[in-house]
């Protein structure tokens, strides 16, 4: 058990963050590479005025047509990226590893709101796998693959609860939290977790089209 | 014209409708030719782009909705990312190791089943464009040779006459003058002038202008003369902007085309082009064809008639003798509201020569499509019956406006048109149609 936690806490935290780092600069710089050489359009229409236009829109909650036509989907889903992003970096406990292994620290979140916040994930993963097999048009599309994303996401999280709450088997699930963490970050760049690091890039591109050649409003 | 019903039968538990074209190349399909071909489409005409689109796409179904199809039918497999996974995302899975029987449902999917409107690139939130997709999607059948029978048609004109409608250069120089004789009934001194050298517009219009509706000519040379506008038409081939090739996939044919309209303007050194109430035409000319030729924007600039009509009413160059008094509405088309921005100028001109203006709603860039754009009217008989009850979300929005008094229903498009008329008459509508020029040319004071 301890070795494992060694080896988790240890070398595999470096190797998760080599791969999440490494892989979304590579995987950015080839698509960008690739822009160039086969899309140049991409570089002639981009206009960073009209693109951060639709950006802006699209990261505001409601600030879209879309997003005020889905008002529970908009809710769940901002608040689920919201604590997925926050929580992992402003979380106590990971705020005094830095702290420990870097003698670097910043902000941390209140304990009740980082609890709640975890549950925000937990949940919306499992409102987001329910629509999946609810709704037809979600469910048509669906594939296993989905499921495992989701599934990914939501692993750190109920594991990192857990073990946070001392629940039973909380040692194991302390270190499969870590592992867990490991896996979702070193998945970013190869996956459809990807969108993190695309969307600035299809949205600022198409918003440039819209703003800049088409002279109409894309959100 | 009466028109065969189209022929359904069941395959798969997807209803697919004959069609020769497509049932003949994909007859002559074999797994290998498939493979080679979408590969080299896929790796010569594509990259980046495509890479992030699927890999960004989340399966979430936010553009659902956007889609008049799957609002109208509610069947999942007409949502946008459903139109792709029945297509490009099985294509990039199998690395193109499809069946010719996959090919056949693709090409369907791709020309018939979506209107390029891009409507769903507003509605996901990472802006994936679906119309990108289903584009490539009909380059690759356009390689394998299957493509619908009517659009292929309208394409082989384009190649042979370079105009859509197998109009013959004669017949098409006859139109002007015949248009011309007709007006000149109404206002005697009126002039269509032919090759103009150094006018300031060169006015341009779709095939089926002349060939169905030569009226339409004759109702622009009236405003265009009534505004004293030094305008000419060309008499040589490359006076149709219309683009048929650009929805078949052939993009080179697309490239051609544009060529010859761009020089014919240089030729006769006019200014710019004024085009008429034509949608596609204008995604050709000012988005497409242009890009396909190399230019960032048209090197010749290009007004659409609904961007004219706006600067001659606000200039005053054209007075209005008595407003339109029956109640109207508009419907906003893809390709110059989405694809320009032109909604708040026909706005200006509808309320400038019409007494009572009745919004649909949703309106602007957030209408929705006539389902007969994108080249899906183009693919004729056969489909006409899927793109008229996939539409019965326009019905529901344009009766809802009958509710108000609606009694003319403006649709500044050929397509739309076209779409429209199909819609009013199945859901038993009962309302005009109209182009927006149909309504200026009534209304406006006419030259003695």
């Amino acid at each position: 058990m301890h070795t494992l936690h060694n080896l988790v806490s240890g070398p595999l935290v470096w190797l998760a963050f080599i791969i999440f780092i490494g892989g979304s600069i590579y995987k950015l710089v080839t698509m960008a590479k690739e822009a160039k050489k086969k899309d140049p359009l991409v570089y002639e229409y981009w206009d960073g005025n009209y693109a951060f236009r639709s950006i802006l829109h699209w990261l505001t909650p409601f600030g879209s047509v879309n997003w005020r036509k889905n008002p529970v989907l908009t809710t769940v889903t901002f608040a689920f990226h919201i604590s997925l992003i926050l929580v992992p970096i402003f979380l106590l406990a990971h705020v005094l590893l830095w702290k420990e292994s870097f003698d670097i620290s910043w902000w941390y979140l209140p304990e009740a709101a980082a609890d709640w916040m975890t549950l925000i994930v937990i949940f919306a993963c499992i409102f987001f796998a329910g629509r999946r097999m609810i709704r037809k048009d979600v469910k048509y599309l669906t594939s296993s693959s989905d499921y495992w994303i989701l599934a990914m996401v939501a692993a750190p999280f109920i594991t990192g609860y857990w073990a946070h709450h001392y629940w039973p088997m909380y040692r194991i699930m302390y270190i499969l939290h870590i592992l867990s963490g490991e896996i979702m970050l070193a998945a970013i760049p190869f996956t459809r977790l990807s969108h993190m690091l695309y969307f600035v890039f299809t949205r600022g591109y198409i918003g440039s089209e819209f703003g800049a050649v088409r002279h109409a409003r894309d959100w | 014209m009466s028109e065969p019903a189209s022929k359904i039968e069941n395959q798969k538990g997807i209803k697919v409708i004959k069609d020769m074209g497509l049932d003949q190349g994909v007859a002559r399909l074999t797994p290998e030719k498939i493979e080679k071909v979408v590969n080299e489409v896929l790796e010569n005409e594509t990259g980046a782009r495509l890479k992030a689109y699927v890999d960004s796409c989340v399966h979430c179904g936010l553009c659902s909705d956007a889609c008049h199809y799957y609002v109208s039918r509610q069947d999942p497999i007409f949502t946008p990312a459903a139109k792709v996974k029945q297509t490009l995302w099985e294509i990039l899975d199998k690395k193109g190791k499809v069946s010719p029987e996959f090919i056949r449902r693709a090409a369907e999917v791709a020309y018939t089943e979506c209107n390029l409107c891009r409507r769903c690139a507003m509605y996901c939130p990472f802006g994936i464009d679906v119309a990108y997709m289903m584009l490539t999607m009909r380059r690759i059948c356009h390689k394998l040779g299957v493509t619908p029978q009517y659009i292929q048609d309208t394409a082989h004109s384009h190649s042979a006459t370079m105009n859509q409608m197998w109009v013959k250069e004669d017949e098409w120089v006859d139109t002007l003058f015949w248009q011309e004789e007709e007006a000149q009934e109404e206002i005697p001194n009126l002039r269509i002038p032919v090759e103009k050298e150094g006018a300031d517009i060169m006015y341009s219009v779709i095939g089926p202008e002349p060939k169905f509706r030569a009226q339409l000519i004759y109702q622009a040379a009236v405003i265009l003369n009534a505004a004293g506008a030094d305008w000419t038409m060309p008499a040589t081939p490359g006076w149709d902007n219309s683009d048929m090739a650009m929805y078949t996939g052939d993009n080179e044919m697309m490239a051609r085309l544009k060529k010859e309209h761009f020089e014919t303007a240089t030729r006769l050194k006019v200014k710019r082009i004024v085009m008429g109430e034509c949608g596609h035409a204008f995604r050709s000319v000012y988005d497409m064809g242009n890009r396909a030729l190399g230019w960032k924007m048209p090197p010749v600039p290009v007004v659409h008639a609904l961007e004219y009509y706006y600067e001659l009413f606000r200039a005053g160059r054209i007075k209005v003798a008595k407003k339109f008094e029956k109640p109207v509405t508009l419907h906003d088309p893809c390709n110059v509201i989405r694809g320009r921005g032109l909604h708040e100028m026909t706005r200006y001109v509808v309320n400038k020569t019409c007494e009572n203006f009745i919004e649909m709603t949703p309106n602007r860039e957030h209408n929705y499509c006539c389902c007969a754009g994108g080249g899906v009217i183009n693919c004729g008989p056969p489909f006409r019956d899927k793109r008229v009850v996939s539409n019965s979300v326009k019905a529901d929005q344009i009766s809802a406006t009958t509710k108000k008094g609606v009694e003319v229903v403006i649709a500044p498009c050929h397509n739309c048109h076209g779409g429209l008329e199909d819609i009013i008459h199945h859901f038993h509508l009962g309302v005009e149609l109209k182009f927006l020029g149909d309504i200026i040319y009534e209304v406006m004071e006419k030259p003695e």
